[in-house]
């Protein structure tokens, strides 16, 4: 136990010291462009893992929250004049409660057809967002003013970043309570979690709905950093990029989320040297770190040390 | 007064009765065990007590209060938990960490101070550690507390369930098919462990197959075959029934 809450609390040392340390080795605006990228894209991906990887339900559809924070926080802010972060704030209710609402029918399906469930919900946002262009201006985007007191990417590095410890630190808390005890126990047997008293509906529900605001959140946020939003960011390509990204890391890891998201968002940028190749090497690495590290970067490695304390 | 009262109780499969017109009632403070051929419907009927199936028709009454149709984590806030014949382990957590879960419902489980890691959480946790460790050495897994459920052996895992049963404090436990794929001398061990959990004043329904094991332990038999009560009564009335013999060796 005493050993588990080190790796812990050391887990999180190691991150800090990473955030803290890395600005002295990017020198360029667009080096800080992807470490901000990076830490957006991590965000996600931790709450996407708490419904992934510690709740064994899968959502292919989690691009359109992205898209929903994003979009709310673009539409309230420029037509409706809002305060940003007030905008941010109801963007994330309205998520939610969406989550909250289509979150009891679709989670009574359990594999295929739940990625079907969701993925069809991603498309149904995507295609509503791509077509109201009073509204969000179509496929073309729509422009954002951002925080009027954010005035330099450094300050953004740091919020963005002390926004990810923040997630991290929050995720430990809630998988190494009663909450994420039985969050787990939903992935191992929902039979067996009911008899003992987990209304395991409860939890899909819950958890749905707290990867949802995490998703809106970091939407609202992208779009105050980037002054720009078009209907991508709530596509089917970005909803896969975001699981491949937690499975790539490691399922029901919440560093392997971080360290995934870390990887495959610089991969794409490593790779463009490789111009017309980049997709078919990218690909690739894919495939091979799923045939030889199924259980993803993070828990492989692990068990490796793991084993070798025996 | 009876702890658990089944009347009527049925379910259909496509037209198979799996249970058909079943009433029977269990008292309090005993060992209950319900035997009856491959295919008699032993785990049907303790899927529907359980509330995993809804009967078809019939009424289950626990503790006088109709619970048919409820969920079974309505009936786990009532006191009635149970294990599976076919291991239903969270394979994905350490021995400690199922036992925990057991204890789900007497633990504070509120969002937002889970998210936040308030010290209360924390503090119930510890405490629920250790009760949970007390429950290991009960069933005598404490050895095991920490270890990853994927590589523990069969008759460990069997021994989990009911330890995990157990932290949820139930008043009635059933337990299906428990010295199932077995050796004898682990039976021996669940034998115990069974024993000592009626001790504790806690209810045991039990389905099993090992009758050296259910003729010994059991203050009340109940016979099914073809989903229908065949005879019940004490060890003695039930071995020298001769429907009971003609149901297991034909005839």
């Amino acid at each position: 136990m005493n050993k588990l809450k080190s790796a812990r609390t050391g887990g999180i040392l190691v991150l800090m010291a990473i955030i803290a340390v890395l600005p002295l080795f990017l020198d360029n605006a667009f080096q800080f462009e992807i470490a901000i990228l990076i830490f957006f894209n991590a965000i996600v991906c931790i709450g996407l893992n708490l419904l992934v990887g510690y709740g064994g339900q899968i959502s292919l559809g989690h691009g359109a929250f992205v898209g929903l924070g994003a979009y709310g926080s673009a539409i309230l802010t420029m037509q409706q004049e809002w305060d940003p972060l007030l905008s941010m704030v109801v963007a994330a209710a309205f998520t939610g409660g969406l989550c909250f609402i289509i979150a009891r029918p679709i989670l009574k399906l359990k594999g295929h057809y739940l990625a079907m469930a969701t993925l069809g919900m991603g498309i149904i946002i995507s295609i509503v967002i791509n077509t109201e262009d009073q509204l969000t201006g179509g496929p073309d985007g729509m422009y954002v003013d951002g925080l009027s007191f954010m005035t330099d990417q450094i300050q953004w590095y740091w919020l963005i970043g002390g926004l990810l410890v923040f997630s991290v630190w929050a995720s430990l808390n809630l998988i190494h309570s009663p909450i994420g005890r039985a969050l787990r126990a939903v992935h191992g047997s929902e039979v067996a979690a009911e008899v003992v008293g987990v209304d395991t509906t409860q939890y899909k529900v819950l958890i749905f709905v707290v990867s949802g605001v995490f998703a809106s959140v970091v939407g609202s946020l992208g779009v105050y950093y980037s002054n720009f939003v078009t209907p991508d960011i709530a596509g089917f390509f970005h909803s896969i990029e975001l699981v491949v990204m937690v499975v790539f890391g490691g399922m029901a890891s919440t560093f392997g989320a971080v360290i995934g998201a870390a990887i495959l968002t610089i991969l794409p940028q490593v790779l463009t040297f490789l111009h017309d190749f980049e997709h078919l090497v990218f690909g690739l690495i894919l495939m091979l770190t799923m045939i030889f590290l199924p259980k993803g970067l993070v828990p492989t490695i692990a068990d490796f040390f793991k084993k070798g304390d025996k | 007064m009876s702890l658990l009262k089944v009347e009527n109780l049925s379910i259909e499969f496509g037209g198979v009765k799996a249970i058909d017109d079943l009433t029977f009632t269990i008292e309090p403070g005993t060992i209950h065990s319900i035997i009856g051929p491959n295919g008699a419907g032993k785990t049907t009927l303790f899927n529907l007590i359980t509330g995993v199936y809804t009967p078809t028709s019939g009424t289950v009454l626990y503790d006088d209060e109709g619970v048919t149709g409820f969920k079974p984590f309505e009936l786990a806030a009532r006191g009635m938990s149970r294990t599976f014949q076919n291991l239903q382990i969270f394979f994905n957590m350490t021995a400690i960490e199922n036992v925990m879960v057991g204890a789900h419902l007497h633990l504070n489980r509120g969002f937002f101070s889970s998210f936040f890691g308030l010290p209360t959480i924390k503090e119930g946790d510890r405490h629920c550690r250790e009760t949970c460790l007390e429950l290991l050495d009960f069933v005598g897994l404490r050895d095991y507390a920490d270890t990853d459920t994927d590589s523990m052996p069969y008759g460990a895992l069997k021994r989990l369930e009911i330890a995990r049963a157990l932290a949820s404090k139930p008043k009635i436990l059933l337990l299906d098919e428990p010295a199932a794929g077995l050796n004898p001398a682990e039976s021996r061990e669940i034998d115990e462990v069974i024993k000592k959990v009626a001790e504790r004043g806690i209810t045991v329904v039990l389905v099993e197959h090992d009758m050296k094991m259910v003729m010994e332990i059991s203050d009340h038999i109940l016979v099914l075959d073809y989903g229908r009560k065949l005879t019940e009564g004490t060890a003695q009335e039930v071995r020298n029934n001769p429907d009971v013999i003609a149901a297991y060796l034909g005839g």
